[in-house]
């Protein structure tokens, strides 16, 4: 973890990102292993000398309290020496509610806002503790789609503007791809691959990674001669060093394109297709009873029972 | 087909009659029989005897019902019911909280064995409570002998009413409140902490608010039982005139006297704190219906 980064933890449910940021709140004790904040050992500090900030999937906003009452707790609940003056919260609690655009909204109680809004309101309440590190669960799962969009664009825009370093956990791919200066995939409690949305798309550390990143169709494929064969053709993918014999190729729908029946490495007849946002995937039943899905610009429209070639433009091999 | 489907539509639809009509709602026979079965059983058990004693205790005019109030036995009495209640409510008030907040914020070994004892006091007959008391603080008793060397008198006196009135009021607090600080979950209580509350800051400033209305609601019944307890009290109380008579205790042995009047006039007493704190309940149920049933409501 680096400093001022945005961090997305990514990962299927049950996978620990959340005992994870919990662990790093202080909220749960590790079995094994250390807490590093900036080289000191915060693994025994007890979770309110954590200075870490927590965004709670439910928000878990104080809701017999006013706006403003949540956003300052954090600061009231200071011992009187380290407490600021009562107008200096009041100051920054104002400064908060400039940043996540809520400025008239300090005399209200959680159960008059929206999600949304619920949402800010327990970000700028962490945020006003200046914390170290801040942790945010799940921070849109429970929002619909539209509001969930627009919020993604808004934490990015904060993050950008205040250099917070952040971890975020997430079980939607877009979310993490998206906002996320580095990405952590997690699976069963192990960290598979840390890096740039690039690095792990383009270069996917396991086959966990790879699936869990889209959709992947798995194919039987031979190592030969530093390529991958399939049905006995050369594919533009290089073969792991070493690798001779039997392996896997993952390939991923835009990965495959309809070609003549001689440069096809897979064949079968077009069972179905649906367009969508400018683009159409097509599906695609190959001889031997598998279901193939075949991504493409929304241009020519193909019919069911039409045979057609697939060639492979691309794909991963894991050693 | 389609003009056949159509023009046949009309026959099944409802008529007006049964669409106005939920699907749940009994015809009007079955209703108004049910309706008046339940209003006739609590006008007979409830209304009536309610306003026999009333009419009991006026039955020779205000002059004779407020004499009962009176007399310095009857002063004792409410003065002893509202000590017993003083000091029995504020500890199952504290003892309520804190095992409310243990059972449902933490697990530990003994949690359900800890419930089902909470749970005792209201499966057990008050008369064997009082029992318990007397076995254990009686002269025979297990420590009698101790606390009677050292001159301090339990039972017969009024530290055993205070103990049995505890005991039969032990879950009131703490079964309202169990329920209710588990649907809240410890997620409030963990945001507090990791804004650097201590845990006893945290408690005062978020716990406590939460649960406000459903407390105040079971110490409303927790009370009302410490006043209105007889069977474990009549045990320990050794019925000493002006010193161990509560009010429910006052009431019987002035009925036993044949007094009708005072007897009624002073359980008219009891019957008036239940009707105000069934008022006050239903007003807070009425008002703070989320806050009792569903605290995590958003």
């Amino acid at each position: 973890m680096r400093a001022g980064e945005l961090l997305g933890l990514l990962g299927p449910s049950g996978s620990g990102k959340t005992t994870l940021l919990r662990i790093i709140a202080g909220l749960d004790f590790p079995d094994r292993g250390r807490i590093l904040f900036g080289g000191d050992d915060a693994t025994g500090l007890p979770v309110q000398q954590r200075a870490v900030g927590f965004v709670f999937q439910h928000y878990a906003l104080f809701k017999h309290m006013s706006v403003a009452d949540n956003i300052a707790y954090g600061l009231n609940a200071r011992k009187r020496a380290d407490r600021p003056a009562k107008a200096e919260i009041r100051r920054r609690v104002g400064d908060l509610l400039d940043l996540i655009k809520l400025s008239g909204f300090a005399d209200r109680y959680p159960s008059q806002l929206s999600g949304g809004q619920r949402q800010r309101i327990a970000l700028a309440r962490a945020l006003a503790v200046e914390p170290r590190v801040l942790l945010l669960d799940e921070p849109f799962g429970a929002l619909d789609a539209q509001v969930r969009k627009d919020l993604r664009r808004w934490l990015r825009e904060i993050h950008d503007r205040t250099g917070q370093t952040t971890i975020f956990v997430t079980h939607d791919q877009d979310e993490a791809l998206e906002l996320s200066d580095r990405v952590a995939v997690l699976d069963r409690g192990r960290l598979e691959q840390v890096g740039t949305p690039d690095e792990v798309q383009d270069n996917p550390a396991s086959a966990t990674v790879l699936r869990f990143l889209g959709d992947a169709i798995e194919l039987e494929a031979i190592a030969e001669g530093g390529r991958v064969l399939v049905d006995g053709k050369p594919t533009p993918v290089a073969a792991p060093r070493g690798a001779v014999g039997p392996v896997k190729l993952f390939v991923r729908p835009w990965q495959l394109q309809f070609a003549d029946p001689a440069e096809s490495h897979l064949g079968g007849t077009v069972r179905a297709s649906h367009r969508s946002q400018g683009r159409q995937r097509i599906e695609v039943a190959p001889a031997d009873g598998r279901h193939l899905v075949v991504e493409d610009f929304d241009g020519e429209r193909y019919a069911a029972g039409q045979p057609v070639g697939l060639r492979i433009n691309g794909g991963y091999v894991f050693a | 087909m389609s003009e056949g489907l159509g023009a046949s539509l009309p026959i099944d639809a409802p008529r007006a009659e049964d669409r106005v009509r939920s699907v749940v709602t009994e015809g009007r026979a079955v209703r108004w029989v049910l309706t008046s079965l339940a209003i006739v059983f609590l006008a007979l058990f409830l209304v009536l005897p309610l306003f026999t004693v009333f009419a009991q205790a006026l039955a020779r005019g205000w002059g004779a019902y407020l004499a009962a109030f009176r007399e310095p036995d009857a002063l004792s009495a409410i003065r002893l019911t509202l000590t017993v209640a003083a000091i029995a409510v504020p500890f199952n008030l504290v003892f309520g909280v804190a095992a409310a907040w243990a059972i449902a914020k933490f697990e530990f070994a003994g949690k359900s064995l800890l419930i089902t004892l909470i749970d005792l006091p209201f499966s057990v007959s008050p008369v064997v409570s009082g029992m318990i008391y007397v076995l254990i603080f009686g002269s025979q008793g297990l420590f009698g002998a101790f606390f009677i060397e050292h001159g301090i008198q339990i039972i017969f006196a009024v530290p055993g009413i205070v103990l049995a009135t505890i005991f039969v009021t032990f879950p009131f607090v703490a079964r309202e409140l169990i329920p209710l600080m588990q649907e809240q979950g410890t997620t409030d209580e963990e945001a507090a902490l990791t804004l650097g509350a201590s845990g006893f800051h945290a408690f005062l400033t978020v716990t406590l608010p939460n649960i406000r209305w459903g407390l105040l609601y079971s110490v409303l019944l927790c009370n009302a039982r410490a006043m209105g307890e007889f069977g474990a009290v009549s045990v320990v109380s050794g019925h000493i005139r002006g010193l161990t008579n509560t009010l429910p205790l006052h009431v019987e042995i002035l009925y036993n006297e044949y007094n009708f009047v005072a007897a009624f006039a002073v359980a008219s007493l009891l019957a008036g704190l239940a009707l105000v704190t069934l008022l006050v309940k239903s007003i807070l149920e009425w008002r703070y219906a989320g806050d009792l049933a569903a605290g995590a409501r958003h």
